[in-house]
C-alpha cells in the first residue's frame, strides 16, 4: 500500500516536470533552446493563481496559465527568431523577467486560499475501468484532471512529430533549417508557433503547482523545477513518450525525502532536499557519457537561421 | 515590395554605443508605461530612484557596497562567457566562497588578522574554484551541458547552506533561532575610505582580468575557444586544460565575492549570502559586453537600481521586485538592439515593381 500511495504521488510531483518538458522538447525541436522555462512556469503560474482567484473558473484559470505562458515565450521567439539575438542569454533574461514579474504580481496573493468549489474541480477522478486494474490503476488512473491531461498531451506530441507531416517539417527545422526551406517550409512559422505553444505548456506546468500541488501561492514557488526540465529534455532524447518516464522519475525523486520521514529510515531531510539536483547533475553526465546518435540534440539547435547565409 | 536582411560587414563604435544607449532609452520609456499603468508619474519615480541612489553620502555608500559583488561577480562570469561557458553557477560559487571561508572564520579566530583574513580569501577562491572546475570538467571531457549543471549547483549549494543554518552551526546563543554566529572581530574586513576593503579587492581585479584576458597568451587562447572550437583545436590549443583553468578562475573569482560579504557585509553566513548577485551578474556582464571597465560602469548603474528601488518600494509603495523586471527589460532591449548592429534592412522596391509587371 505504501508503494502505491508513493507512486501515486510521484506522478503528481513529476505533473509540473511534464508540462515543462513537453513545451521545452517542442521548442527545442523547432532548432530554439529556450532557458527561459522557469520563468515561463512562474508566469503560468502567478497569472493562473490570480485569474483562478478572481473569476473562481479552473478552465480561465488555465487558459490564462497557458497564455501568460505563451507570452514570455513571445518575448523569447521575437528576440531569437526576428532579431537572431542569443539564445542563452534571452532565455536567462526571460527567466529573470519571468522571476520578477512573478515576485511583483505575486505580492498580493501571498496567504490567499481558492475557494472549495475551485479546488473540487481538481479533486481525483477515477476513470471507469482503467481506474480498476489492479496496482496500477490506483497509481496511473484515479488522478485528476491535470495529470490526465499530461499523458494526452505526451501522447498528442509523440504523433505529432513522428507521424505527420507538419511533424516532420518541424523536426526538419531544428534539424536542418536550409534544406526545409528550400522544401518551402515556413521556417519563421514554425518556429513562432512551436516556441509559444511549448511557452504555453511551461505556463501549464506552473499553473499546475500554484493551482493545485501547492495549491496557495509562495514566492519562487517554481524552486529550479523549469531547469530542471531542461535536464529532462536532455534525459528523455527530445522524445516525449520517454519524458513521461523522465518526468514521474524525478517527481518520485522530488517527494521521497518527506516520503521516508516516519518509516524509520534516518537520512537527514537536508539530503533528500538536494537529491533531484544531484541527479540531475549524475544523469546529465551519464547521457553525456555515451554519445548515441538517436540521442543527439536537434541539429541546429541555438543556431539562428539567416536565408542569406546558407 | 519586399523586405530583405543583409548583414553588415562592421559597425562602427560610435554607432553601436549610440544603439545601445538607444536600447536602454527604450526600455526606460516602456516600464515608463508600466509605471503609468499602475498609477504613478514615471518621471517622479525615475527621479526618485536616482535620488534613493546618489541623493545622500550614506546612499552613495549604500550603492557602492552593492556594487562591488556585482563588479567582482561579473569579471568572473565574463572570462566563462568569453569562452561561451555558460557558467549561471555563480550563485552556487559565491555560497561556496562564503562557506570555505566562514568556515576559517568560526574555529580559526584566534590568528592574527591579518593572516585569518588572507586565508580567508584563499579559501573563498577555492571554494568557488571547486564548484568551478566540476562541471568544467564534465564539459571538457564528455560535452555535458554546464548551464544545467552549474545551476544545478546552485540549489545544492544553498541547500548545503540551510543544514548548517538549521543544524551543526546553528548559534546556540541565538535562542533557537537558526542564525550561524557572527564573525569575531578578527574576520571582518577593514574598512578603507569609508567603505570596507572589498572595492579595493574590486579595482585590483578589473585590472587583473582586464591584463589577463587582452594580454596574455591563456586568455587569448580562451577568448578562440569561444569564437570555435575547433579552430582552437587546429591551432594546437589544450581545450580541456584551458577550460579547466577558466572555470578555476571564473569559479574562485566568484569564491571571493562569498567571502567579501560574508566578512564585509553580512559579518556572518546566511543562506541569503548571494542576495540574488550571481543571476544578476549575468546581465550586467552581457550588458558590459564582457569588458571589465564597461562591467564596472554598468555594475554600478545596476547597484543603483538596486539601492534606488528599495527607496521608491518606501515612497510609491512600488514592489522591489520591479528592479528585477526594469533589469530584465533592459537586457532584453540590449540583446534585441543588437541586431540593428549587425542587420540592415533593405526595402526592396523593385521587387514590387517586378510583381506588378508579372500581374500584367
Amino acid at each position: 500500500m505504501m508503494t502505491v500511495a508513493f507512486l501515486k504521488a510521484a506522478i503528481i510531483a513529476g505533473t509540473p516536470l511534464l508540462f515543462a518538458t513537453l513545451g521545452e522538447i517542442l521548442t527545442e525541436k523547432a532548432g530554439n533552446l529556450n532557458l527561459g522555462v522557469e520563468g515561463m512556469m512562474l508566469m503560468g503560474a502567478v497569472i493562473g493563481f490570480q485569474m483562478g482567484y478572481s473569476t473562481n473558473s479552473p478552465i480561465l484559470a488555465m487558459v490564462f496559465a497557458a497564455l501568460a505562458g505563451a507570452i514570455g515565450a513571445l518575448i523569447f521567439a521575437f528576440l531569437t527568431v526576428s532579431l537572431r539575438a542569443n539564445q542563452v542569454v534571452s532565455g536567462l533574461a526571460l527567466t529573470i523577467f519571468g522571476t520578477g514579474f512573478a515576485s511583483f504580481a505575486g505580492q498580493s496573493l501571498v496567504g490567499l486560499k481558492m475557494t472549495d468549489a475551485f479546488n473540487a474541480s481538481f479533486k481525483t477522478i477515477k476513470i471507469p475501468g482503467l481506474g480498476d486494474i489492479p496496482f496500477l490503476g490506483e497509481i496511473f488512473f484515479n488522478q485528476d484532471i491535470f495529470v490526465y491531461l499530461g499523458y494526452i498531451t505526451a501522447i498528442i506530441l509523440g504523433i505529432y512529430l513522428y507521424k505527420t507531416s507538419k511533424g516532420l517539417n518541424l523536426r526538419a527545422v531544428g534539424e536542418n533549417p536550409a534544406a526545409a526551406d528550400a522544401a518551402s517550409v515556413r521556417i519563421t512559422r514554425y518556429k513562432y508557433i512551436h516556441i509559444l505553444l511549448g511557452g504555453a505548456l511551461c505556463g501549464l506546468g506552473g499553473a499546475y503547482l500554484s493551482l493545485v500541488y501547492v495549491p496557495v501561492w509562495q514566492e519562487n514557488i517554481t524552486a529550479g523545477r523549469g531547469w530542471i526540465a531542461v535536464a529532462l529534455v536532455i534525459f528523455s532524447a527530445w522524445n516525449p513518450y520517454k519524458a513521461l518516464f523522465g518526468a514521474y522519475l524525478f517527481g518520485g525523486l522530488d517527494i521521497i525525502g518527506f516520503r521516508l520521514q516516519g518509516t524509520g529510515i534516518v537520512i537527514s531531510q537536508y539530503v533528500f532536499d538536494m537529491m533531484p539536483y544531484l541527479v540531475t547533475i549524475v544523469i546529465l553526465v551519464i547521457v553525456s557519457m555515451k554519445k548515441d546518435i538517436r540521442n543527439a540534440p536537434p541539429k541546429a539547435l541555438g543556431e539562428p537561421y539567416f536565408r542569406e547565409e546558407r | 515590395m519586399q523586405f530583405r536582411l543583409v548583414k553588415i560587414a562592421e559597425t562602427s563604435k560610435k554607432k553601436q554605443t549610440f544603439i545601445f544607449l538607444a536600447a536602454i532609452l527604450l526600455a526606460l520609456f516602456t516600464t515608463g508605461l508600466f509605471i503609468m499603468f499602475l498609477g504613478h508619474d514615471p518621471v517622479k519615480v525615475y527621479l526618485s530612484l536616482v535620488n534613493g541612489a546618489f541623493g545622500s553620502r550614506y546612499r552613495i555608500e549604500q550603492t557602492l557596497i552593492k556594487a562591488i559583488p556585482l563588479i567582482i561577480t561579473s569579471l568572473g562570469i565574463a572570462i566563462a562567457f568569453r569562452m561561451k561557458f555558460w557558467n549561471i553557477g555563480a550563485e552556487g560559487q559565491i555560497t561556496m566562497g562564503a562557506f570555505c571561508a566562514s568556515y576559517l572564520a568560526l574555529n580559526y579566530s584566534y590568528l592574527p588578522r591579518p593572516v585569518l583574513l588572507s586565508l580567508m580569501l584563499l579559501g573563498g577562491f577555492i571554494g568557488g574554484s571547486i564548484w568551478g572546475i566540476i562541471p568544467a570538467f564534465f564539459k571538457a571531457k564528455w560535452g555535458t551541458n554546464e548551464t544545467i549543471v552549474t545551476l544545478m549547483m546552485n540549489y545544492v549549494a544553498l541547500k548545503w547552506i540551510i543544514y548548517l543554518q538549521y543544524g551543526p552551526w546553528k548559534d546556540p546563543a541565538a535562542l533557537g533561532f537558526p542564525k550561524i554566529p557572527n564573525f569575531a572581530e578578527n574576520a571582518i574586513l577593514p574598512k578603507f575610505l569609508g567603505l570596507h576593503i572589498g572595492w579595493v579587492i574590486a579595482l585590483f581585479l578589473v585590472i587583473s582580468v582586464h591584463i589577463f584576458m587582452n594580454y596574455s597568451k591563456k586568455g587569448f587562447e580562451i577568448a578562440v575557444i569561444g569564437e570555435s572550437v575547433n579552430t582552437a583545436r587546429y591551432a594546437g590549443i589544450e581545450i580541456f586544460k584551458t577550460i579547466v583553468l577558466a572555470m578555476f578562475l571564473s569559479g574562485g573569482i566568484c569564491g571571493l565575492v562569498g567571502m567579501i560579504q560574508a566578512s564585509g557585509v553580512n559579518l556572518t553566513l546566511s543562506k541569503d549570502i548571494t542576495g540574488g548577485v550571481g543571476y544578476t551578474a549575468i546581465i550586467t556582464a552581457w550588458l558590459g559586453a564582457l569588458k571589465p571597465h564597461w562591467i564596472v560602469l554598468v555594475s554600478i548603474l545596476f547597484a543603483a537600481l538596486v539601492q534606488g528601488s528599495s527607496y521608491i518600494q518606501t515612497a510609491f509603495g512600488i514592489s522591489a521586485a520591479s528592479a528585477q523586471l526594469l533589469e530584465a527589460i533592459i537586457l532584453f532591449f540590449v540583446l534585441g538592439s543588437d541586431f540593428f548592429a549587425k542587420y540592415r534592412l533593405v526595402i526592396d522596391w523593385k521587387g514590387l515593381s517586378r510583381k506588378k509587371e508579372n500581374k500584367l
